[in-house]
């Protein structure tokens, strides 16, 4: 029942890549580990890749929205990629991939920042 | 088949987890699909993190009882906690809605219990606790001649 976090940064966008459960207990881990990155160095986009994430409720739909919230005053953005279908089906059913955008892989993430900034 | 568990467990997130490992070692001899596991975990998640967050305000000396029947392959799952009660249910219910936005959660908790399940249902009263109940009837029963495993 843990979460492992790892994450790079390259030109303004964190990476951030899951494995593990994300549910209520977990994600203060996970964010704890966004926040000291993202005080520290200039983060305007998020790449949240939950391909080898086992389990996640909507505490991780918070996190991500919490990210959102974060970096959208700068025009920044979230992208997610690797969901399983139950929670792709939340995403859609909630709207919530009106803004969160869900994406195939990094390279299409890329992509579509370079297209924002 | 027929099976009854009743469990008390304290108020703890640890415990959110272990929730979801125990509803799944209950089911398990049915032989669930992978999409059926996936959704009554996360049911069972929401339920006891709703109890934890909203029921205790995060006070671990609350405790939640995890009742769970199965009746063929109906099942029947009651999380209850006795904690602060939910004053509008109806409003609780909405899409988005949640008190906790501050602590980033996303208000989508009842959207998913209801939408993963065949029947839910939410009874509180203020100052006495909540409960919230669902049934769901899992497709892979004993008769797998009707091909519902493909």
């Amino acid at each position: 029942m843990s979460i492992t976090v790892s994450l790079h940064s390259e030109n303004q966008v964190l990476f951030v890549n899951l494995s593990g459960e994300l549910d209520h207990h977990t994600s203060g881990t996970l964010r704890n580990r966004l926040n000291e990155v993202m005080e520290n160095s200039n983060i305007r986009h998020l790449v949240f890749n939950l391909k080898q994430l086992d389990f996640m409720d909507s505490s991780g739909i918070g996190i991500i929205l919490g990210r959102y919230n974060q970096v959208k005053k700068d025009n920044g953005s979230v992208m997610v990629l690797g969901l399983r279908p139950l929670v792709k089906k939340t995403f859609e059913m909630s709207g919530l991939s009106q803004i969160i955008k869900i994406v195939d892989d990094e390279v299409e993430a890329a992509e579509i920042i370079r297209g924002i900034a | 088949m027929t099976n009854e568990i009743n469990l008390t467990f304290p108020a703890k997130s640890i415990n959110e987890g272990f929730a979801r490992l125990v509803i799944m070692g209950f089911i398990a001899p049915l032989d669930p699909s992978s999409q059926e596991l996936t959704e009554i975990k996360t049911v069972v998640s929401e339920a006891v993190t709703n109890a934890i967050i909203h029921g205790y305000e995060s006070d671990e000396n609350g405790v939640i009882d995890l009742k769970a029947s199965l009746e063929g392959n109906k099942l029947r799952v009651t999380v209850s906690d006795r904690g602060r009660g939910i004053e509008n249910v109806e409003e609780a219910k909405q899409p988005l809605f949640t008190t906790k936005a501050d602590e980033e959660r996303s208000g989508l908790g009842f959207m998913i219990m209801e939408s993963f399940t065949d029947a839910f249902e939410v009874s509180s009263s203020v100052s006495q606790g909540t409960s919230i109940t669902f049934e769901k009837v899992l497709l892979c029963d004993q008769s797998s001649d009707e091909g519902i495993a493909s």
